[in-house]
């Protein structure tokens, strides 16, 4: 089996996040870049069908040079291969643009089954596998829980407000992954020494066959026309239980018209 | 006034609360039309879509549409947006809402804006980034604006619309029903308010200690009326499902108010409860990040604090 499996780099969400000043994009050199959290899941599920299955799995990131580092570190979990779609004409891509920059790589490339995380934690906008469902025209497996894969057909657990939804289909097709799905590996020693002499190709926009007028920050269907840190939250009462924390939290509440 | 598609979050033919709030918002901004996609329509639900100001109903509820995961509620907004050009399409911020957004988006060529908190004339949105830290000003510069609206961001008013219902025929192409779903498990939740919807959220997580004592956090939120919820480290034990855990990889709540017993408070947390209005902690460790954000805290032993605040509650009503 022939997968893909798209993964973002995304600020630490562990620094100070914040959006460029000029073109009111992300600012990707104010906080250390690390590999989208649920983009390490998907890695692990992608590493687990090939075991299971055979076949190999290809890294897909588009991003800056920089984006380089967290694609090491898929190739270090057990990636065989990667394809960085990087080019300047890319920066500023909403979530149309993008979807729309992946899909014809993924043509270009190829595949069975593409996977991807849910959601990301910079934009979190949790569309991207869904648009890319919709632009290459196969069967959309998003929020999985669970994934089996049997010849030419898959079924997933799509997680939903009221427990999960079975969901069957066909391959080739799009899934995307939430955290209950599997326990992602921690790269070895030897798979991190591994992934330095694994082959990473580099694709431009025409490379890709994007058509550049698609893509970018003029391009976006959308635009961000301003924006502001939120106002910090006024610093709140604390106190120590002295046997009647209970009693005091309800005043609390009764000062608010909770009760 | 131009039209504003609104598309019906509903659960066994219920209307659900955020619907209320879409329909309050598109009244701001033009004249609301609901979509109703998939079985479970009712008087009921017309009567409470009117109520809330649907001029129109747009009616497609044969099975096949929520059959298939997605798309052929896509391609009915995208069939009612070409035959009624509106101004704009609202849906729900939740999960599968926003994955049929996007694939609308696509379909109809236009900017999809998601986790919106409010609507300005013009169509500018309001959005809250990185976990609460930011205020962004957004606009969809391409097609027919689709905005994705987060739950608990709009307070609710009343003011009758006619309610004209309109039967829309939709064939679901073969492309959409590349997805099947086989089967629908339901997970029990009781009678408690869903937690993306809840006024009040009540929430555990590692310092409950075991699945058992979930009971004092439940019983907390049936004194308030509100939904129960649970951090990733109490779900990942086991101790209460997963769907009620609050996060990054868990709802976004923005509840009235929202109560954290045992919880640190980790950015992962903060990422999916911090727009909530007013915060409480309990926690045992005064250096708990969580106070940071609590307008009001209480350093000491959940098991304590939280039955007793549960009896004064009672007590007090
Ligand atoms: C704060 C913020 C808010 C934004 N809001 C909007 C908005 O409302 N509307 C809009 O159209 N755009 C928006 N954008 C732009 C959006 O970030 C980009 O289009 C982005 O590349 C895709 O969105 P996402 O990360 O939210 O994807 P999600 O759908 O949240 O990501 C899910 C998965 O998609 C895959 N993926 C995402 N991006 C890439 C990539 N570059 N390379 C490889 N795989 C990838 C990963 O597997 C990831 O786990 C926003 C950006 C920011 C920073
Ligand atoms: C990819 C990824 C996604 C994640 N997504 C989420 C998410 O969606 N939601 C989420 O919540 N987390 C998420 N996390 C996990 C997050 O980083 C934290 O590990 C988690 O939130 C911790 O849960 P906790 O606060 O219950 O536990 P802990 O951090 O262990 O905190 C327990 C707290 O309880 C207090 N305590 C203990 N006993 C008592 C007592 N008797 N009385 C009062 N207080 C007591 C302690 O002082 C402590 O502060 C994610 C992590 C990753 C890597």
């Amino acid at each position: 089996m022939n997968i893909v499996v798209c993964v973002k780099q995304v600020p630490d969400t562990a620094t100070e996040r914040k959006l460029r000043s000029d073109d009111k994009t992300l600012d990707r050199d104010a906080a250390d870049g690390v590999i989208n959290e649920l983009c390490e899941y998907a890695v692990e599920e992608a590493l687990l069908l090939k075991e299971a299955h055979g076949g190999e799995v290809t890294v897909l990131t588009m991003g800056p040079d920089k984006a380089g580092d967290t694609i090491r570190k898929a190739l270090a979990m057990g990636a065989d291969k990667a394809v960085h779609l990087v080019d300047d004409a890319l920066h500023g891509s909403d979530a149309l643009g993008t979807s729309y920059a992946l899909a014809q790589t993924l043509r270009k490339i190829g595949f069975d089954l593409v996977v991807l995380g849910s959601e990301s934690t910079d934009a979190r906008t949790g569309v991207l596998a869904a648009m890319l469902a919709e632009r290459l025209d196969v069967p959309q497996l998003t929020f999985a829980k669970k994934v089996e894969v049997n010849g030419g057909s898959i079924a997933i657990e799509r997680v939903t407000d009221y427990g999960y939804d079975r969901v069957e289909a066909s391959l080739p097709a799009v899934i995307s992954v939430v955290e209950k799905i599997n326990e992602p590996r921690y790269p070895s020693f030897k798979g991190i020494m591994a992934a330095k002499k694994k082959p990473v190709e580099k694709l431009g926009v025409a490379d890709a066959e994007i058509d550049a007028s698609q893509v970018g920050l003029a391009n976006s269907w959308s635009e961000v026309a301003d924006f502001a840190a939120a106002p910090p939250r006024a610093a709140g009462t604390v106190v120590k239980d002295e046997g009647d924390g209970g009693v005091k939290t309800a005043d609390f509440l009764a000062s608010k018209k909770f009760v | 006034m131009s039209e504003i598609l609104v598309l019906v979050e509903h659960v066994e033919g219920q209307v659900k609360k955020v619907t209320l709030e879409l329909l309050t918002l598109a009244r701001k901004l033009g004249t609301p039309s609901a979509v109703w996609a998939g079985p479970g329509y009712s008087p009921d639900a017309k009567a409470r879509l009117a109520e809330y100001g649907a001029e129109k109903i747009y009616l497609a509820d044969s099975a096949d549409i929520s059959d298939y995961v997605v798309a052929p509620k896509a391609e009915l907004l995208a069939q009612l947006v070409s035959e009624k050009s509106p101004a704009a399409v609202l849906v729900a911020a939740t999960a599968e809402a926003k994955e049929i957004a996007g694939r609308l988006a696509i379909k109809i060529d236009s900017g999809v804006l998601t986790d919106v908190v409010g609507l300005q004339d013009g169509l500018v949105a309001d959005q809250s980034i990185f976990g609460g830290g930011v205020n962004v000003q957004s606009r969809v510069t391409k097609g027919t604006p689709i905005v994705a609206v987060r739950p608990n961001s709009t307070p609710v008013e009343a003011a009758a619309g006619a309610g004209a219902e309109e039967q829309v025929s939709v064939t679901v192409s073969a492309a959409a029903k590349g997805a099947r779903v086989v089967d629908r498990v339901k997970e029990e939740k009781g009678a408690r308010p869903e937690l993306t919807e809840a006024a009040i959220v009540v929430s555990g997580g590692r310092g409950v200690g075991s699945a058992e004592n979930f009971s004092i956090i439940e019983k907390l939120a049936d004194s308030l009326g509100a939904a129960v919820g649970a951090s990733r480290a109490a779900t990942d034990a086991g101790w209460y499902p997963h769907q009620f855990q609050v996060g990054q990889t868990g709802k976004t709540v923005s509840p009235q108010l929202y109560i954290a017993a045992g919880i640190s408070g980790a950015i992962q947390h903060r990422a999916g409860m911090q727009t909530a209005k007013t915060i409480i902690a309990i926690n045992k460790d005064p250096e708990a990040p969580i106070f940071e954000l609590a307008d009001f805290g209480v350093v000491g032993d959940l098991h304590q604090v939280v039955p007793q605040l549960t009896d004064e509650v009672v007590k007090r009503k």
